[in-house]
């Protein structure tokens, strides 16, 4: 805490701080406000008053529409999301595992060679991966997805295991060792018990961004199999017939409504996710 | 390992031979799919991108004039002009606005936590739900265009999203709402590290506050400084989805980033050999920033 500002608590730049970080909060604020008042107005509403206009009718017309529109590719995002954050989580936590308490010749290079996946462009692999879908005959199936998911997860989720693994004590693992403790008995009943921190961040981070992934969804699904992502953008983007704002913005919300309430309800873990994602990557 | 190696050979029972094998054989799925699905697959696109495939692949050699179209291409310039704009504008401005909210925040606010979380929200939502926000805020006419209008401010004109020259700053005000929260949290953090004691030396020195932090507590923060950077580049490069939602790229091709080029030039048009080059120098931009900076992080990582 560096608070060297002011030691009277009404001293002139104390308020203007105040002022700064209150006025900043409304700017993040507005485009969801606006979101969630345009989703309640009636089309004429919309096209009578402005953004931040009361309406004279609430109405949910636009969320019932919405519903209707988005509903089946929302069950597909949990056809997806579910099963690839589990496995990816799954697989994550056995490499780490590997990787920080039972290293072999080449498991480092290995570790090294999985981090470049984490910054790695997508676009660099979307061909031969619709190539490979295309053969194992998983072309434009939720499956399909869920395995590009598992696939291109895995570089985020062994690092967060492996670093929060790495800074176990070695003691313990070598005296379980000892005791002719075996690989998965270690696993299961020393390591996995201390994990759950670890889990959390991870499931929260897979589960946020396969939820909102929109390039892996267009590419590798059609029609019926598309995630929620890529059904709000055909519906907002689409030139046919009168806009309603109404509707997008019920579909923007449902979209976007299972990531923002994992961050309220667990915005802790997501945070330490982003930042240890972030600063070890 | 060698403790491993050691206790298994001391009784090597099938049942250790197998425990020997365990760990390698774990992680042999996952090495298999590095192997292949990152790297093989970059291959693949680097061979795809020296041959004419079109709509369907061809293994046809075509030596360098897939790339040698994408820089006749005007769009795949303009792509690339507007990356740089971007991505310019969007690290610098979420980096001040980051920077200045974690110093603020840092003064012992009340509701500090309720604060951060209002600030940090947006880089929960996917971009397509934050271009779809921004594509109605910005809506000229019924936006905020309007809402100032509306408010008072007779002569205010807010219509970027059709102006071909302004539409990317579009693009920026959109992003940095998503990130700069972000960027705020990494320097929190990274000020609540800050040791204390250079702090008290330096005031007891008579150095004024804005002195204090402009040179001894932001230069302490140098790696978090980078790794923002590092993030928010990686960030702009990859930047497809919000395009998709708010501009398709348009008016005309003038809010396309290479990201979005790649993708239409692929997956629309049948230019399969286009763009793969045009993901292959995608793939170069990364590099050519994540290379210096895991250099600089390897040093001084040994100097400690």
């Amino acid at each position: 805490m560096t608070s060297l500002v002011g030691k009277s608590p009404l001293s002139l730049s104390r308020i203007a701080i105040h002022v700064v970080l209150i006025a900043a909060c409304l700017l993040y604020l507005v485009p969801l406000v606006v979101m969630l008042l345009t989703s309640f107005k009636s089309p004429e509403d919309i096209s009578t008053g402005n953004l931040l206009s009361w309406p004279t009718v609430i109405t949910a017309i636009g969320w019932v529409k919405a519903w209707a529109t988005v509903d089946g590719y929302f069950w597909n995002s949990i056809k997806i999301t579910i099963p690839a954050v589990l496995i990816s989580t799954a697989i994550g936590a056995l490499n780490g595992y590997v990787l920080s308490m039972w290293r072999f010749r080449g498991s480092q290079l290995f570790f090294g060679l999985l981090l470049f996946g984490c910054f790695l462009p997508f676009q660099t692999v979307l061909l031969p991966a619709s190539f490979t879908l295309g053969k194992m005959g998983l072309a434009s199936t939720t499956t399909g997805l869920v395995f590009v998911h598992i696939v291109y997860g895995l570089a985020f989720t062994t690092l967060f295991f492996r670093n929060y693994y790495v800074s176990i004590p070695d003691a313990l693992v070598k005296a379980a060792r000892l005791d002719g403790a075996g690989f998965f008995t270690i696993f299961g009943k020393i390591i996995l018990p201390m994990s759950t921190p670890i889990v959390m961040v991870c499931l929260i981070w897979q589960f946020t961004q396969i939820w909102n992934d929109f390039l892996f969804g267009v590419v590798f699904s059609s029609g019926d199999s598309q995630p929620i992502t890529v059904a709000l953008n055909n519906l907002v983007n689409t030139s046919t017939g009168v806009k309603e704002y109404n509707v997008d913005m019920a579909a923007a919300m449902i979209a976007g409504l299972p990531t923002l309430l994992v961050y309220i309800v667990a915005g802790k873990y997501f945070v330490r996710g982003l930042t240890a994602g972030a600063v070890k990557g | 390992m060698s403790s491993v190696a050691v206790f298994s050979k001391a009784k090597a029972s099938p049942f250790d031979a197998l425990q020997r094998w365990l760990p390698k054989l774990v992680l042999a799925p996952s090495m298999f799919i590095v192997l292949v699905g990152f790297y093989g697959y970059i291959l693949w696109t680097f061979v795809l991108s020296f041959t004419s495939s079109t709509f369907l692949p061809s293994y046809k050699w075509a030596g360098l004039a897939q790339y040698e179209r994408l820089f006749d291409n005007d769009r795949w310039w303009v792509a690339s002009k507007n990356l740089m704009v971007f991505g310019g504008m969007f690290i610098g401005i979420s980096l001040v606005v980051g920077v200045v909210l974690a110093i603020f925040l840092d003064q012992r606010i009340r509701r500090e936590g309720f604060i951060r979380t209002i600030y940090l929200y947006p880089m929960a939502l996917s971009m397509i739900v934050t271009g779809t926000a921004w594509k109605w805020l910005l809506n000229p006419g019924m936006g905020l265009d309007k809402l100032l209008r509306d408010w008072g401010w007779e002569g205010f004109r807010l219509d970027w999203l059709i102006d071909s020259d302004r539409v990317v700053y579009c693009l920026v005000i959109a992003a940095v709402w998503q990130a700069s929260g972000f960027i705020m949290a990494m320097f929190l953090a990274g000020l609540r590290g800050v040791d204390q004691s250079i702090v008290r030396a330096a005031q007891i020195d008579g150095a004024s506050l804005p002195t204090i932090y402009w040179k001894v507590i932001l230069p302490s923060l140098r790696p978090v400084f980078f790794s923002s950077v590092m993030i928010l580049a990686h960030i702009a490069i990859k930047s497809f989805d919000l395009v998709a939602a708010m501009t398709a790229g348009g008016p005309g091709y003038s809010s396309d980033l290479p990201a979005m080029f790649m993708y239409s030039f692929t997956f629309s048009r049948g230019q399969m050999g286009m763009g793969s080059a045009s993901a292959i120098l995608m793939l170069g931009a990364i590099l050519a920033i994540l290379v210096p900076y895991l250099y600089s992080e390897l040093r001084t990582k040994r100097n400690d």
